[in-house]
C-alpha cells in the first residue's frame, strides 16, 4: 500500500530525514519507535504531505502511484489519513462541522461521536481549551469519520488519562479494522513512545528510527522490550 | 435648547477626532419623499439584505426613513413607542432628560449638523417590565445621489424591559456617493436589557459618520452588534458607553470586512464606573485590501471591575492593512482588565489541517475565514444571529 524510497526531507534547511525505507502492505499495523527529535512526526507529516517538510530526494510511492508532489487535500481523496500530535485550533469551526468535512458531508461523524461518549463537543470550537485526551479523542473521531485506508497516527495516546486510554484503544482497533481476521483494507503506521497500543491490539511490524533513517525492523512487542531494557541505540546495534 | 444650538453652531467646523475630514458643503440636502412602492426590486432586495422585511410578521414595530422622510413608522406592541425623532420632540417632557444627555452635542461637525439642520430619526422606547421579544426592525436609507443624511435617534430601555433592535444603515444599489450622520443616544435603566444590532450595507463612495452614547444603570445590559462587510469610502465611529451602575454590562461585538479602497475606522469606549461593572469588546477584522483602524478603550473607575477586549485581524490581500489599538486604563487597584490583539494572515498549518481532512485549499481557506467571522453572541434572539450568518455568508463569496 506505502512504499517510501530513500526519503531525504529537510526542515526549515535542517535534513531530518536521510534515506528512509519502509514499506507496509494492505492490513498491516507498523509502530514506529524512536527517541524524541529522531524525525518520527517529521515522517508522518512528510508522508500526509505538509508543505513544511521538503522532499529533497526519494519518492512516497501510495496505492501504486508516485505521491511525492501530491498535495495533502489529493492525499487524502486518495485515502491517506493522519491524527496530529499537536493539531491547531480553528476559531469558529466546531467539530460538528469538522465531522461533516471529515465524512464528506455524511452524518456519520455525529453517531461515533455519541458512541463514543463525546457528543458534548460536537458545539465546541475545534481544538479549542480541549486537554490532551480530548485532542486525541477529537483526532481519532474525525479519523473514523474520513475512514482513510492508511492511519498515520501520532502519539494517540500523549496525555491521555488512564481511564480513556481503552477508549482510544478502542478507537485505533476500529479505524485499523482489527476485529476482521482476514480481508483487512486498513494499514497504520503508528508512533509509539510508551508502546501502549502494543497493549489494545496486533502490530505486524515496528521499526526505530534513529539519526534520520530507519535502523530495523522486527517484531514490535520485543523491539519494545529491547527498548525499554537497553534503549534505542543499543536496540537498533543488535537487529542491524 | 437655546443652549444647545448655541453650542452646536460652535463646533460647527470642530473636525473628529478620528477620520478623514468630510466637507460637508460638497453634498445635497434636498430630496423629494418616496413611499415604499416607488423602491425597484433591486432597492427592496438591498433593504432585505441590511434587515429590513416589512411583509415580516415577527416584528414588534418597523422604522424606515428614506432620505430625510420617513416612510414607514409604526408599534404593533402597546408596551412600544415607535415614533420619529421630530415627532417626540414636540413632547418635551418625553425628551428632555435624553436629548444630548449621552453624547455631546459639540463632539464635532457631525453632531452639531444632525441638530442644527435635522432630517429626522428615530425614537424608541420599551415601557417599563416590558419584554418586547421581536425585534424592532429600523433602516435609514440613503436614495439620492450625493445626500447627506442627518439623523439623531434616541433608545430607552426603561426599568426591567427587554429590547432588541435591528437597524439597517444602506444606501440605493444605485447611488454611488452620500454621507451618512447618526447621532444614537442609549438609556438603559435599572434591570433593563438592549442589544442593538447593526448592519452595514453601503455604496464605494459613502461617508458614514456615526455618533453614539449608552449610559447604562444597575444591573442594565447593553449588547452592540455592529456589522459592516461590503465596500464604503469611509467609515469612522466611537461610541462611548458608561457603565454608571453596579452589575452594569456593556459587550460591543464588530464583524468588519474592509474591500479595497474602503477604510473603516471602528472602536468603543466603555468607562466602568460601579462595582460589578463587565465590559467587553470584541472585534474580527478582515482586510481584502482596504484599511481597518480597530480601537478599544477600557477605562475602570473602581475595583470590582472586569473588562476585556479582543481584536483579531486577518489580512487577505498584500494591500490590506489592519491596526488593533486595544488600550486599558485601571484607576484603581483592584480591577480586573486584559486585551489580546493579533493580526496576521491565515495560518497555512490551519489550512494544510483541514486539507488533510479532504478539503481543497480554497474550501479549506473559505472554511476558516467563515469560522473567523462567526462570532456566536451571547443572548441575541435566534432571528437575528441568523440575519448576522446571512450577511456574513454573503460576505464570504465576494472574499474568495
Amino acid at each position: 500500500m506505502l512504499e517510501l524510497k530513500d526519503l531525504w526531507v529537510e526542515v526549515e534547511g535542517r535534513e531530518i530525514l536521510k534515506g528512509v525505507n519502509l514499506k507496509i502492505e494492505q492490513g498491516e499495523t507498523h509502530i514506529l519507535f524512536g527517541k524524541n527529535g529522531s524525525g518520527k512526526t517529521t515522517l508522518l507529516l512528510t508522508l500526509m504531505g505538509f508543505s513544511r517538510y521538503k522532499i529533497i530526494n526519494g519518492a512516497i510511492i501510495f496505492k501504486g502511484q508516485d505521491i511525492t508532489a501530491f498535495s495533502p487535500h489529493e492525499r487524502a481523496k486518495l485515502g491517506m489519513g493522519i491524527s496530529f500530535q499537536r493539531p491547531p485550533t480553528l476559531h469558529g469551526v466546531r467539530l460538528r462541522d469538522m465531522l461533516t468535512i471529515c465524512g464528506n458531508g455524511s452524518g456519520r461523524g455525529e453517531i461515533l461521536a455519541t458512541q463514543y461518549n463525546f457528543a458534548e463537543f460536537l458545539d465546541r470550537e475545534v481544538n479549542r481549551g480541549f486537554s490532551g485526551g480530548e485532542i486525541k479523542k477529537s483526532e481519532l473521531l474525525q479519523l473514523l469519520a474520513q475512514d482513510p485506508d492508511l492511519v498515520l497516527l501520532d502519539e494517540p495516546e500523549s496525555g491521555v488519562d488512564v481511564e480513556n486510554l481503552n477508549v482510544i484503544g478502542q478507537m485505533i482497533k476500529e479505524l485499523l479494522q482489527k476485529n476482521l481476521k482476514r480481508h483487512r483494507q486498513k494499514a497504520g503506521l503508528i508512533i509509539s513512545h510508551t508502546g501502549f497500543i502494543l497493549n489494545y491490539l496486533e502490530a505486524d511490524k515496528g521499526h526505530i528510527l534513529l539519526d534520520g533513517k530507519i535502523h530495523c525492523q522486527g517484531n514490535p512487542r520485543e523491539m519494545f522490550e529491547e527498548i525499554q531494557r537497553h534503549g534505542y541505540e543499543e536496540c537498533a546495534r543488535c537487529r542491524r | 435648547m437655546q443652549k444647545i444650538e448655541e453650542k452646536a453652531k460652535k463646533a460647527l467646523k470642530k473636525k473628529a477626532t478620528y477620520g478623514e475630514d468630510i466637507e460637508l458643503e460638497k453634498f445635497v440636502r434636498q430630496a423629494e419623499p418616496v413611499s415604499y412602492a416607488d423602491l425597484d426590486p433591486e432597492e427592496q432586495k438591498r433593504l432585505h439584505q441590511t434587515g429590513l422585511d416589512l411583509s415580516k410578521q415577527e416584528h414588534s414595530g418597523a422604522f424606515f426613513q428614506s432620505d430625510c422622510s420617513v416612510v414607514h413608522c409604526q408599534s404593533t406592541y402597546k408596551g412600544l413607542e415607535v415614533l420619529p425623532i421630530k415627532e417626540a420632540i414636540q413632547d418635551p417632557e418625553k425628551i428632555k432628560d435624553y436629548c444630548w444627555q449621552a453624547v455631546s452635542v459639540d463632539t464635532d461637525k457631525y453632531t452639531a449638523a444632525a441638530e442644527l439642520d435635522l432630517d429626522n430619526g428615530y425614537f424608541i422606547r420599551a415601557l417599563p417590565g416590558e419584554k418586547v421579544i421581536y425585534p424592532v426592525q429600523a433602516c435609514l436609507y440613503i436614495r439620492k445621489e450625493k445626500f447627506a443624511q442627518h439623523l439623531h435617534n434616541i433608545i430607552i430601555a426603561e426599568e426591567g424591559s427587554e429590547l432588541h433592535i435591528i437597524t439597517g444603515c444602506a444606501t440605493s444599489p444605485h447611488l454611488v456617493s452620500g454621507l451618512h450622520i447618526g447621532v444614537s443616544e442609549f438609556y438603559i435603566k435599572k434591570g433593563a436589557k438592549l442589544t442593538f444590532t447593526m448592519i452595514h450595507n453601503w455604496g464605494e463612495d459613502v461617508y458614514v459618520r456615526p455618533r453614539s452614547g449608552i449610559i447604562i444603570e444597575e444591573d442594565g445590559v447593553f449588547i452592540s452588534n455592529y456589522i459592516s462587510l461590503g465596500p464604503v469610502r469611509s467609515l469612522q465611529t466611537y461610541p462611548s458607553a458608561t457603565l454608571a451602575g453596579r452589575g452594569a454590562v456593556a459587550r460591543f461585538n464588530s464583524i468588519l470586512v474592509a474591500p479595497p479602497g474602503s477604510e473603516l475606522d471602528i472602536g468603543a469606549k466603555v468607562t466602568l464606573k460601579a462595582p460589578g461593572a463587565k465590559a467587553e469588546i470584541i472585534s474580527r477584522a478582515i482586510s481584502a485590501g482596504g484599511k481597518i483602524i480597530a480601537r478599544g478603550l477600557l477605562v475602570g473607575e473602581v475595583p470590582g471591575i472586569k473588562a476585556h477586549l479582543e481584536c483579531k485581524g486577518l489580512i487577505l490581500s498584500e494591500k490590506g492593512i489592519i491596526r488593533a489599538i486595544p488600550e486599558l486604563e485601571g484607576q484603581a487597584s483592584g480591577v480586573d482588565m486584559s486585551h489580546e490583539a493579533a493580526v496576521g494572515k491565515i495560518a497555512q498549518e490551519e489550512i494544510e489541517y483541514l486539507m488533510a481532512r479532504g478539503l481543497s485549499e480554497e474550501e479549506a481557506t473559505s472554511t476558516i475565514v467563515r469560522g473567523f467571522l462567526n462570532v456566536q453572541i451571547d443572548g441575541l434572539p435566534a432571528e437575528l444571529q441568523a440575519e448576522i450568518d446571512a450577511a456574513v455568508k454573503e460576505s464570504e463569496k465576494a472574499l474568495i
